[in-house]
């Protein structure tokens, strides 16, 4: 029954839950300054809810992984993100590729397939947290899609990002974080990756005028 | 089974819904007016209407039919209906038995159609315009209302609002995340249903947005107040379903009498906040294209299946 | 001082170096001494490894096996070769104006670091930095890729970071299921991802999780491998970036792609006794052959020719490790080495041909051997090895791929056939006109560099011949550790 659930089992299911509307929401912004908000605010719930594995285990890794989690997608992403924004004045809408309400739905599909796929491995778990296992996969699939179907460049990023926000998710749902090391490489990669972009965006603008991949359609097998 | 201080208790309940109704459109009335910085307007003024609509005259078009003049008492005896079936007070109530979550969205989907029938019955474009819209914003609310019922119901393994409240009033303190995304979805549809701002606004008789307003314009007189009269108790029936939902502290467990005496002062505490918040929230948002309603209502149908999702995912236990 | 330190030590530093330095007269030197030093490190730990069998180096975090030595002497070997062919090769596209002198410093520190990370990937112990290098690899290229800062190759290197990105977040995904697994068994002590200590409890980890792990692993890796239907980025990365970065890409990050994917097949193996991998290999392996074939005959531009040609292999190698047993892993590992250095070959007379030419477009390169007759016999040798004809030893390897597939999976015989055939009629027809015919091309500054083309015919010419005993024991040993 419910009632068996520990409270710290309870508010990280919460922050879980929470992680996959902002999803959702991120999937629906066409703002990108809100969008980027979004991904932090997505980051911080991560952050809340690997603290509290953390306190409820006491298993120190965990901590370090918060405080990760902190400094890199609540703090440091969305600064450098924001900053991209404002000096590639990219603040108007998107359109999106396929309607919201659609992509929405599909959503939907996703989650459920996400929630099947995860039921018998997160039923093996032993940790407390383990029902977030399907809803973490349910995030990296919401990501994706948001990748497939933005225009802008940015927003694409924002889609990786939060892509990795959900891997994270996976892992302290299932195992209670990766080893430090494989964390801190992760964590080094993803920021390598957005600083490398964050050139890239330039160099985009230089070359297109525009940070909409549309224009992008040169190279095609004929 | 029917206990006296039961039918005394309903009896009660559907009385304070009759009274207490204007007052919380007067009120919210009030609060938008100081949120837009305006000067409000009296907290009593839906009573005044009222009074004198049912003081008027009736005129009818000549080709109205008695469909049009029988409706306004449907939709007024559907809301009244509604507010005796939602626990406001107490979950004693003698009439629950006759309808469970779902009957209630059946009994605000058949004051629906009449009133959208009767906004078409005179023929006028405003009225089948209204009407139109109306069912394309019900069409897409009930599924997400159903969902809502739906996440809840397999929280409480019973479809009976009765049932509900009390498994959500009396249990230990659980945190359903699923109840967050049926809240928020709740909220969404209650705004909807209820011609608020983002969907619609009740203050305005703008002829290229209007819903609600739209299909009314042909009444006058007692007509006009009772369908006044039955969207200040949809309200009021909404709030305080969403308020037996997600909040539902405070309501009085079976006949306890000093309970209920209680229970009288929370109720009005509660809505007077959830009046507030919704003035709030119909001043921060602009209203929709009425082509992006759809959109909207498809959010508020999303939450509601991600929270009989999520419901499923995290917090079944087999 | 350690061999392995060495090895992996030399491109980091020298990497380092040559961004933080700047471009200098000695800079395409100091990146051949160095891949040169990497190479010879390489060949010690080679040796060390064949004498004393396997080892591990710092800790339990790096492990060295007959099998990744293997890999990584032919990673080694083959930077070496590109280092000697980009230097001239960059000194004739700076003359052409193609690339500014901090695009110069750009391209030598990426490429001593992406060394690093596919060394760092190929010995690594640990699947969690498997997954890190993997993914540092990809970021190296990607500023290697859009080097030229043309549209088509910024558009290139978006795509290549994009998909490649998403392929391997679902890697990453599995590498946390397996952890998963892993932890169940191994408990909670920070070995879990550590591949020496998961192929001791390979039978006991939960075959479910596996599954669902192995696919994300499949199509995470495979992505980055140019498995159908996540290829998309690699004509477009090949065509699209310099030469000698298309040459390390189809040659060496497609094998660590897959050898990343081998390491986690044989866990699943393991785990799924029912052969349950080797189909999803072979199953995606022969879909990527004959998508790629077909996709041969439709190409314009050269380079994006042989991007294709090297998916085609890849699948066909995907193909032959997920048939398993001892023929087909020796023959898919010698058909890696053989595409390896053949591949790079053909990129290294591919560069100087363009060149030459000043097009990628095969309509108009035209007789190549009037221009340089070596590199015309360079990119024609080059092409009937890659083609699998003998004597060279790609025949060798596809001839042991297809005998073995007529015996265990004769249903895939026609298949593959086929799309060997589509893939021979594309590629001759196209490249005979490019070598003969009549020619319009200029000379170049800069004497191309056409040693490292015929070092590698030449190695695999010999290993068509004659495979010596050491390597066929070594091949063995790698063959078995594969199941």
């Amino acid at each position: 029954m419910t009632s068996s659930i520990p409270l710290s089992a309870q508010l990280i299911n919460l922050f879980a839950a929470v992680i996959l509307l902002l999803g959702f929401a991120m999937l629906a912004q066409r703002r990108m300054l809100s969008l980027i908000n979004l991904f932090a605010l997505q980051g911080f719930c991560l952050f809340l809810a690997t603290l509290v594995a953390a306190v409820t285990t006491g298993q120190v890794h965990l901590f370090y992984s918060a405080g990760l989690t902190l400094a890199l997608k609540v703090l440091l992403l969305p600064w450098i993100l924001h900053r991209l924004v404002r000096q590639l004045k990219v603040k108007r809408e998107v359109e999106a590729l396929i309607n919201i309400p659609t992509t929405m739905l599909v959503g939907i599909v996703l989650v459920m397939v996400a929630f099947n796929v995860a039921l018998p491995i997160s039923e093996l778990s032993h940790t407390i947290t383990r029902g977030t296992l399907g809803i973490a996969l349910a995030v990296v699939m919401l990501a994706f899609l948001m990748m497939i179907t933005r225009q802008k460049a940015i927003s694409q990023v924002v889609g990786f990002l939060s892509m990795e926000n959900g891997l994270f998710l996976a892992a302290t749902s299932a195992t209670y974080g990766m080893p430090m090391v494989v964390e801190l490489g992760i964590a080094l990669d993803v920021l390598v990756g957005v600083i490398i972009l964050g050139v890239f965006f330039f160099q985009i603008r230089d070359q297109f005028d525009s940070l909409d991949i549309r224009h992008m359609e040169k190279l095609k097998d004929n | 089974m029917i206990s006296i201080s039961g039918l005394l208790g309903q009896a009660f309940a559907i009385l304070l819904a009759l009274l207490l109704a204007p007052l919380l459109s007067g009120w919210v009335g009030q609060c938008r007016a100081w949120f837009q910085s305006r000067t409000a307007p009296p907290l009593l003024l839906p009573y005044f209407m009222l009074q004198k609509l049912f003081n008027k005259d009736v005129v009818l078009a000549h080709n109205a039919s008695s469909l049009f003049r029988a409706a306004p008492f449907v939709i007024f005896g559907c809301m009244v209906l509604a507010c005796a079936i939602v626990p406001t007070l107490s979950t004693d109530l003698p009439f629950a038995p006759a309808a469970d979550a779902l009957a209630l969205v059946g009994v605000f989907g058949l004051a629906r159609i009449f009133i959208a029938l009767a906004g078409m019955d005179v023929g006028t474009a405003f009225g089948s315009l209204g009407g139109r819209r109306e069912m394309l914003v019900g069409f897409l609310a009930e599924p997400a209302l159903l969902m809502v019922f739906f996440t809840l119901a397999m929280i409480a393994q019973s479809t009976s609002l009765v049932t509900i409240v009390e498994t959500l009033a009396y249990r230990e303190l659980v945190i359903y995340p699923s109840l967050a995304f049926a809240g928020i979805a709740f909220t969404f549809v209650s705004l909807a249903e209820n011609a608020r701002v983002p969907v619609d606004n009740p203050a305005t008789h703008l002829e290229l947005t209007m819903i609600h307003e739209a299909m009314i314009l042909e009444y006058s007189g007692r007509h006009l107040a009772l369908i006044e009269w039955a969207a200040s108790l949809k309200l009021y029936a909404y709030s305080c379903l969403g308020l037996a939902l997600f909040f539902p502290w405070g309501i009085a467990p079976g006949d306890n009498f000093f309970a209920l005496v209680a229970a009288i002062p929370l109720l009005m505490f509660k809505l007077a906040i959830g009046g507030f918040l919704l003035a709030g929230i119909e001043t921060v948002n602009a209203k929709l294209r009425i082509f992006r309603a759809p959109e909207f209502l498809g959010t508020a149908f999303m939450l509601a299946v991600l929270g009989l999702l999520v419901r499923l995912l995290l917090e079944v236990r087999v | 001082m350690d061999f392995f330190v060495l090895m992996l030590a030399i491109p980091l530093v020298s990497g380092a170096l040559l961004t933080v330095v700047g471009e200098r007269d000695w800079a395409p030197n100091l990146n051949i001494v160095a891949s040169l030093g990497t190479f010879l490190a390489a060949v010690g730990l080679t040796g060390e490894i064949i004498a004393n069998g396997p080892r591990f180096a710092f800790g339990e975090q790096f492990f060295i096996d007959s099998l990744n030595v293997f890999f990584v002497s032919l990673t080694a070997f083959v930077g070496l070769t590109t280092s000697i062919f980009s230097g001239p090769y960059m000194k004739n596209e700076r003359e052409h104006g193609r690339l500014s002198v901090p695009r110069l410093r750009l391209y030598k520190g990426m490429y001593q670091l992406f060394m690093f990370t596919m060394l760092a990937a190929l010995t690594t112990n640990n699947l969690g930095i498997l997954w890190v290098a993997m993914e540092a690899a990809t970021l190296t290229t990607v500023l290697l890729v859009s080097l030229y800062r043309t549209s088509a190759s910024l558009e290139a290197a978006w795509k290549y970071f994009i998909l490649c990105g998403v392929g391997i977040a679902q890697a990453l995904f599995g590498t946390i299921l397996l952890y998963f697994a892993a932890e169940r068994v191994l408990g909670e002590s920070g070995n879990a991802l550590l591949w020496t200590h998961l192929i001791d409890v390979k039978g006991s980890l939960e075959p479910t999780i596996m599954a669902l792990s192995f696919i994300f692993l499949l199509v995470g890796y495979g992505t980055k491998v140019g498995l159908a239907p996540l290829h998309n980025w690699l004509p477009d990365a090949h065509a699209e970036g310099p030469t000698p970065v298309s040459a390390v890409l189809s040659g060496l990050l497609l094998n660590v792609a897959l050898y990343a994917i081998l390491r986690c097949k044989v866990l699943a193996d393991g785990a799924l006794p029912n052969g349950y991998a080797g189909n999803l290999m072979i199953g995606f392996g022969l879909f990527t052959l004959l998508v790629a074939a077909f996709f041969l005959s439709r190409q314009k531009d050269v380079k994006r020719m042989f991007a294709y040609s090297s998916i085609e292999h890849m699948g066909l190698i995907t193909f032959a490790f997920g048939m398993g047993g001892p023929i087909a892993n020796f023959a898919g590992l010698l058909h890696m080495t053989m595409h390896s250095l053949t591949k790079s070959a053909i990129f290294f007379a591919v560069g100087h041909a363009t060149q030459k030419t000043g097009t990628q477009l095969m309509e108009h390169i035209r007789g190549l051997i009037k221009i340089n007759p070596l590199i015309g016999w360079g990119l024609m040798l080059g092409t009937l090895a890659i083609l699998g004809m003998p004597p060279f030893g790609v025949f060798a390897s596809e001839f042991m791929i297809l005998t073995h597939a007529m015996k265990h999976f004769p249903w895939a015989t026609p298949i593959l056939l086929l799309a060997l055939g589509v893939a021979f009629a594309a590629i001759f027809g196209k490249v005979q006109p490019m070598v003969f015919g009549e020619t319009t091309a200029k000379r170049l500054p800069h004497a191309p560099a056409m040693t490292p083309v015929f070092l590698h015919l030449g190695i695999v010419l010999m290993l068509g011949l004659y495979i010596p005993p050491y390597l066929t024991r070594w091949f063995h040993e790698a063959a078995r550790m594969l199941g």
